[in-house]
């Protein structure tokens, strides 16, 4: 089982910036008791679909050869809660990266509304000591599947991208 | 080549973005550890923000020598010794040591850089 929280990506340019879609239903169990009786996607779960839509994206831009891992949230602003019923939509935009981190915008949005905006530091650990093993490759490729990256990504030159072979 | 003013403006906004402080807070004396809380991962963001700000490129422990602090060639019981001493005025020539170097204990080099020193590093870098 893998901690999902985003549904499918819609728009992925390696290395640029990737739309993803999350949708909020009150089949999430965790929802069920926050709050009893108003039902709301605690923002901290927001982060991390923003963390998630923007860190594949890094992720991919350097060829998954380091452990990208959501080192700080250098600022995060919330407009409005998001209840069961709402179709979350992510946009990641990377401002900086380098082997060593990467600094990424991400917005959400509901509709034409925005529901919450943050700026993502990532840092790219290198396996060894110290740093664990996050996934067996094909896991990844797997949950790559999923999120349709294959299917919908593109290169910087506006190929689609190729699915590695892991 | 910006004015030492224009450089400090700079390196405010970066640090008030990396460490979400207020402006205020970010005097020339403040240290960046113990003033304005900047914890090791922060050092990283502000790196970025320097870099992209002033269109410089810092290596990996110009700014933290994390090497020297942690080598045995350079710490003796806790403390930096006479050749780790130089080897950071060597490395670090931006940073004002003096009082570090009263008592050279590792812990309390966190304290040591203060937003005057990161002026200084960034213009040193601009005039390299």
């Amino acid at each position: 089982m893998r901690w999902f929280w985003i549904d499918r990506y819609n728009e992925f340019v390696r290395g640029k910036h990737a739309t993803a879609v999350k949708n909020v239903s009150l089949a999430e169990e965790h929802l069920h008791d926050h709050f009893p009786g108003a039902a709301l996607m605690p923002n901290s779960l927001v982060v991390e679909g923003m963390a998630q839509t923007a860190g594949l994206l890094v992720a991919d831009a350097i060829e998954f050869n380091r452990r990208v891992v959501l080192a700080k949230v250098a600022a995060a602003e919330f407009h409005f809660d998001a209840v069961p019923g709402d179709t979350l939509v992510f946009k990641a935009e990377v401002l900086d990266l380098k082997p060593t981190g990467s600094l990424c915008k991400v917005t959400s949005t509901v509709g034409d509304r925005l529901q919450g905006e943050a700026e993502l530091f990532f840092a790219h650990l290198e396996a060894g000591d110290g740093v664990p093993k996050l996934f067996e490759p094909h896991e990844l490729l797997r949950w790559l599947d999923h999120m349709h990256i294959y299917d919908i990504g593109k290169d910087e030159a506006g190929q689609p991208l190729a699915r590695p072979d892991w | 080549m910006p004015s030492r003013d224009e450089i400090f403006d700079k390196v405010k906004d970066a640090l008030v973005e990396a460490l979400g402080v207020d402006e205020d807070e970010v005097s020339p004396g403040a240290t960046m550890v113990g003033d304005l809380g900047a914890e090791s991962i922060d050092f990283l963001d502000i790196v970025f923000r320097l870099e992209k700000a002033f269109g410089i490129k810092i290596q990996r422990g110009e700014l933290f020598p994390e090497d020297v602090l942690s080598s045995s060639e350079f710490v003796t019981n806790g403390k930096v010794n006479e050749a780790g001493l130089k080897e950071l005025k060597a490395r670090m020539p931006f940073v004002d040591l003096a009082k570090f170097e009263a008592n050279p204990s590792v812990q309390n080099f966190p304290n040591t850089l203060t937003v005057e020193d990161m002026v200084r590093y960034v213009e040193s870098k601009l005039a390299a």
